[in-house]
């Protein structure tokens, strides 16, 4: 009788371990929060603010989702992780969702098992140099010692990059943004190198920004976006119609402004009614509300809001829409349509 | 009449005497708890297998054929971004075995002197290396060794300061040595004549040049010690005999010296010198920031230890000893030397094995300040680009578990020839 007490919790354990990978939405809605992986601290895209919340361009993707599945962008647990740790605490369960300036790349996708959900920035890897070392390009950088953090895409890009153009460099790793920011200011790096927008927000947080510049040349394409674990295909359609449902509402023209009026009856336009629930049941193939999107949307604002708050030309880190702008205006984003 | 008795029993075997007879019972006892921990074993080793296959990841190694595609700044061996996950992590190994060995060194040397010191009579020595060492020993090593390398970023000139016509700072020791918060650049050892270098291994991951210069320097200045060595004993004998000691400083002097001389005028020895050449200082010997913070912080934290530990050697040897040995008219460092010390590394070996383990395992902390040792390499860089954590974590700890081994294996052989031949 003991005996079999035993086998069995030993067997009940076993399930339960094996059964913890599946149904994240499940696991969500039961927590009652989402477990969201950011940045450990870049300005505009994942920060603390002065009141300790967190806020970013990142953060409001993390909001938008807790928004649509649990109807509170506030019922978010951030978990701050550096280039190293992300992939092993998404892999371990440990969060829900990653949104951290990660390039979308096969190898992640296919051999990390993770499944990325689009593209919330279309970003590539610059350099920023002291306006004072003279230096206008980054074929000059012949000899520079470079800071980099380690276990990025931009680690591997920046051996490339100098092996093909045969040029030498010293690399001095680094574990996060604030310890790069501290070796280069201090003058213990030449350059530092990451994506053109985390140089643009390190810039920024800098005491004489002007005197540094960025580099012209981009030397690779890093599409930056959310990623979940492979295998749970309703949690990954759930983020990845967030994403769509942002992006498509500043297509349509729906604002956290005018989101409440629009969904409080049919309008004329199908695709808006589909988006806000008050047409059709797109929101019940989700497994979620009806009005999801206008939660999310209420939440955080369009992708365009979302992308002005944070990182805009009128905040101080000033990045223009470029790749980011919508398919319409010559940009490259294009969410599938809502149908 | 006649009496009967039985005739006595064979002792027949009950399975209940597993548990009521005491012959049995620890046995048995013994035997359950091995087959359940071994289940235990077993259950967690299949669990991890099968939930890492249903996740589409089988435990597999051949990552380490595929080339690393990242840099390695501090390297002992050359390298470049082509070559495999295998020898990246190969010179991980040698930046972890290097700071360990100048940690161990630099420790021993400093703990023997500060655990000494400790025990002086002069009160404001004995108070000092008392701070130093409740500094040291009560703060976690990761925060001395931040504290140290951000002291060498912020306090140090950069390379552009050394600039100019006035430049804002000037090379040390006859323009000889630079030091930036780059790191220090020393003066290299360079051959004009030199016999150039051996290939081992061939393209293997674990290829490595020898140099030969320094081979046969090493070849020849082991045999001047070795002849050294039969002089002095030839002495010795020719002291016990006669009861003169001949003279030997000069043959001593010149055996060590002129050979070794000889051979590095022969190959054209000259220093070559660091200097300033666009971004950095090139030329010379770069001791990067990160080996150094890394390397003073961990020294001197053990230090602490192994102070304690040799001023409690020290402090096990009875009074008695040193009122001896001064009764025979030796002087007191004569007695430190001879009479306490030998008897003391008997005591103080053994927790100084720890000591050493603690400080390699210690080494792992690299990745704070971006030293690429075998953490930083297969345990950081493979294991995010490969998505491999199992595997990697794996090798590291049983990489580990070998270099730990061997020094106790070491240090135990020496604590064997140090303690106590009792008959």
């Amino acid at each position: 009788m003991r005996k079999s007490l035993i086998l069995g919790a030993i067997a009940a354990a076993g399930v339960a371990a094996g059964a913890a990978s599946a149904a994240t939405m499940d696991d969500v809605m039961a927590r009652g929060k989402l477990n969201c992986g950011t940045n450990t601290g870049l300005v505009g895209f994942a920060a603390p603010d002065a009141n300790g919340n967190w806020d970013g361009f990142d953060v409001g993707l993390c909001r938008a989702v807790a928004a649509a599945v649990i109807g509170d962008p506030m019922a978010v647990e951030f978990v701050s992780t550096t280039g190293k740790t992300r992939f092993t605490a998404l892999a371990s369960g440990e969060i829900d969702l990653l949104v951290r300036n990660t390039t979308w790349t096969f190898s992640r996708d296919v051999d990390l098992k993770f499944t990325f959900l689009g593209v919330n920035y279309y970003d590539g890897q610059g350099f920023m140099v002291p306006r004072g070392l003279g230096v206008a390009s980054a074929r000059d950088l012949d000899g520079a010692t470079v800071c980099i953090q380690t276990g990025t895409t931009t680690e591997l890009n920046l051996a490339d990059f100098f092996r093909v153009n045969n040029i030498n460099y010293e690399p001095v790793p680094i574990e996060t943004n604030a310890e790069a920011r501290q070796q280069y200011l201090a003058g213990a790096c030449d350059v530092y190198t990451t994506d053109a927008s985390g140089l643009a927000a390190t810039r920024a947080s800098f005491d004489a920004p002007d005197d540094h510049v960025i580099l012209p040349e981009i030397i690779s394409k890093e599409p930056l976006g959310p990623l979940v674990r492979h295998g749970d295909d309703v949690w990954a359609d759930i983020v990845r119609w967030t994403l769509n449902a942002l992006i498509t509402a500043e297509e349509l023209g729906v604002t956290s402004a005018n989101v409440s009026e629009m969904a409080s009856a049919a309008g004329n336009n199908p695709e808006i009614n589909r988006l806000l629930g008050t047409e059709g049941n797109l929101g019940e193939m989700l497994g979620l509300d009806s009005d999801w999107a206008v939660k999310a949307i209420s939440a955080v604002g369009n992708y365009g809001e979302l992308f002005e708050r944070h990182i805009g030309e009128n905040t101080p880190i000033g990045l223009a829409r470029g790749l980011n702008a919508q398919w319409t205006e010559g940009g490259l984003l294009y969410s599938p349509p809502f149908r | 009449m006649t009496t009967f008795t039985d005739p006595p029993k064979e002792p027949t075997f009950r399975l209940s005497m597993l548990i009521y007879d005491t012959r049995y019972r620890s046995l048995t006892i013994q035997c359950v708890a091995l087959m359940g921990f071994m289940l235990l074993a077993a259950w967690l080793i299949n669990n991890t297998i099968v939930n890492l296959a249903t996740l589409g990841k089988p435990v597999d190694f051949g990552f380490f054929r595929d080339p690393a595609s990242y840099d390695i700044n501090q390297r002992l061996l050359e390298y470049t971004s082509r070559d495999t996950h295998l020898r990246a992590s190969f010179l991980g190994l040698l930046n972890t075995l290097l700071v360990a060995v100048l940690g161990c060194v630099t420790a021993t040397v400093v703990g023997v002197v500060v655990g000494v010191l400790r025990l002086s009579r002069n009160w404001l020595v004995a108070r000092i290396m008392a701070v130093y060492v409740e500094m040291f020993r009560n703060v976690p090593v990761l925060l001395w060794i931040v504290l140290a390398l951000a002291i060498l970023i912020e306090s140090l000139p950069k390379p552009s300061d050394f600039r100019g016509e006035d430049p804002a700072a000037t090379m040390a020791l006859f323009d000889s040595v630079a030091i930036t918060n780059r790191g220090v650049y020393i003066p290299e050892p360079l051959f004009s004549r030199s016999l150039g270098e051996v290939y081992l291994l061939g393209e293997s991951s674990l290829r490595f040049a020898v140099s030969l210069d320094l081979f046969l320097i090493l070849a020849v200045l082991s045999a001047s010690i070795l002849t050294v060595r039969w002089n002095l004993s030839r002495a010795k004998r020719v002291q016990e005999l006669t009861g003169e000691r001949p003279v030997t400083w000069h043959v001593t002097t010149g055996l060590l010296f002129g050979p070794t001389v000889a051979v590095l005028v022969a190959l054209g020895f000259h220093l070559g010198y660091p200097e300033l050449k666009g971004f950095n200082f090139t030329g010379g010997t770069h001791l990067r920031n990160s080996l150094i913070a890394l390397w003073l912080s961990l020294s001197l934290y053990t230090a602490a230890f192994i102070a304690e530990i040799v001023r409690g050697g020290i402090l096990a040897i009875s009074k008695g000893q040193t009122e001896a040995a001064s009764a025979l008219g030796l002087r007191s460092n004569r007695i430190m030397s001879l009479v306490i010390l030998p008897q003391a590394l008997r005591v103080i070996i053994p927790p100084l094995i720890s000591q050493f383990l603690n400080l390699t395992k210690n080494s792992s902390l690299a990745i704070a300040v971006g030293y690429m040792d075998l953490t930083g390499t297969l345990g950081g860089i493979t294991l995010n680009q490969t998505g491999r954590e199992l595997e990697c974590v794996l090798l590291l700890m049983l990489v580990y578990l070998g270099i730990s081994l061997c020094i106790s294996a070491v240090m135990n052989w020496y604590n064997r020839t140090v303690k106590l031949v009792e008959r």
